[in-house]
């Protein structure tokens, strides 16, 4: 299986097409529905979204003894109405689950970006490739708080690609 | 009358949350194996095997099969010959949180549903039944609000066809796509009131997965995994792993329909004291 990292320059993000299955390894930013409202009206954002990565995912706690527990991906559709605003920010890709509406493929065609699915309920497997948990951002907000994921190896399935082919409307 | 301390309760109802959240029901497991076999796309095969390994990774290191620990639900049908000592709204609330905070599961519930505001563990929402007697049954249902997300209700004219039911009940898992995690569980509540269809929607989703109870149920789920709407919402023969319906009589003038979806971590478990 192909293997990418982050920061996903231009080169690799157009080399992948919808349906294709990687193992993606670097940072992701966690941020959902509460985050990213903040991340709208912010005057100043508390991280520079160039070139990042956004994972729409609220872990459990974590268990003693791990580095997160579960952490599987939520339904993207919900961040659909802000995604364009953080695409012309810089933001790379997103990483979810389920469909987006047409004017985020639009937008993710624009920006050159990329929309990656994650295995859907199997938050438990999802957190095994997990290395490092490190808080960024908004923790009042609990478990949806951004915080700085570090994955190894993490499998995932192109959704939307860069030319703004969609796996959802083949 | 026997007498059952609200404290008991409480352990319970925290042993529950804990066994629900990180074991995977017997049935829901038997069926997405099933699914598996039956599967012919590589890549459905592909989630489909992930999920059933995700389920054992949840058991063996003790984490939540779903990140998404739900709404916590309770169900209690309590004998008519018990008397409860102390607070059973308390002991409910409490045994949430404690088992809630034992398994270190997610806080997602929000005190405020307009100003929102921090998040933590409980209220459950919790459905009482009185029944004859002297034992509790309780059940704790965690719901994930992506699935909880797609439910739906028409009130039908009571002379409304039955394929107009059946397209509803289909409309509703295509509304739901790819986005609640399927392979679903569909529960179906016809009758009774509107909020008591919704109810019995959400009960269905109780009934342990087996053979259709009856020919509705059974092209239901036919028709519904024609969709090839399947694992992830990329195709396949798994969309539904079951339609349980459950009815109640009506009033004559109308036909309450209900819809409740859950995604493939259906997470249930029942104790009786």
């Amino acid at each position: 299986m192909k293997k990418i990292s982050v920061p996903l320059d231009a080169k690799q993000i157009q080399s992948l097409k919808a349906g294709d299955e990687v193992l993606l390894t670097g940072d992701l930013f966690t941020a959902r529905d509460q985050a990213h409202k903040r991340l709208i009206a912010a005057k100043k954002l508390p991280l520079d979204l160039k070139g990042q990565v956004i994972y729409y995912c609220g872990p459990t706690n974590t268990p003693k003894g791990e580095v997160i527990g579960s952490c599987g991906p939520t339904t993207s559709s919900r961040m659909d109405g802000y995604t364009a605003r953080l695409l012309r920010k810089g933001l790379s890709a997103m990483i979810g689950k389920g469909r987006r509406s047409k004017e985020v493929r639009l937008a993710i065609k624009k920006h050159k970006a990329v929309y990656f699915l994650a295995y859907a309920g199997c938050g438990a497997l999802v957190s095994k490739y997990v290395r490092k948990v490190v808080p960024v951002a908004y923790q009042d907000l609990g478990p949806e708080a951004i915080v700085r994921l570090e994955v190894k190896d993490l499998p995932l399935i192109v959704a939307i690609d860069s030319k703004g082919k969609d796996i959802y409307e083949a | 009358m026997k007498v059952i301390p609200a404290l008991k309760i409480t352990k319970v109802i925290t042993d529950l949350c804990v066994q629900a959240n990180l074991f995977l029901r017997k049935d829901v497991l038997a069926a997405i194996q099933k699914a598996y076999r039956l599967e012919k796309s590589q890549r459905a095969k592909r989630i489909l095997a992930a999920v059933i390994e995700n389920a054992r990774v949840a058991k063996k290191e003790k984490l939540a099969i779903c990140q998404d620990t739900g709404m916590p639900i309770v169900f209690l049908e309590i004998g008519q010959d018990v008397r409860i000592t102390g607070s059973l709204k308390d002991a409910v609330n409490r045994g949430v949180e404690l088992g809630y905070k034992k398994a270190s599961l997610r806080n997602s519930i929000i005190r405020e549903p307009l100003a929102r505001g921090k998040s933590g563990l409980s209220p459950a929402v919790t459905h009482i039944d009185i029944v004859k007697g002297n034992k509790i049954k309780i059940t704790v249902l965690p719901k994930g609000f992506g699935c909880e997300n797609k439910s739906q209700l028409k009130m039908f004219n009571p002379t409304a066809k039955l394929e107009e039911i059946k397209k509803f009940i289909i409309d509703a898992v295509k509304a739901a796509g790819p986005d609640a995690c399927p392979p679903y569980v569909v529960g179906v509540g016809i009758g009774g009131t509107a909020d008591y269809a919704c109810l019995l929607a959400k009960k269905a989703l109780l009934r342990k997965l087996g053979p259709a109870r009856s020919g509705m149920e059974r092209e239901l789920l036919r028709r519904i995994n024609a969709l090839n709407i399947g694992p992830m919402g990329l195709g396949g023969k798994a969309t539904c792993i079951g339609v349980h319906i459950e009815t109640f009589p009506t009033h004559i003038a109308g036909l309450p329909v209900a819809v409740n979806i859950s995604c493939h971590a259906l997470r249930s478990a029942t104790a009786i004291i």
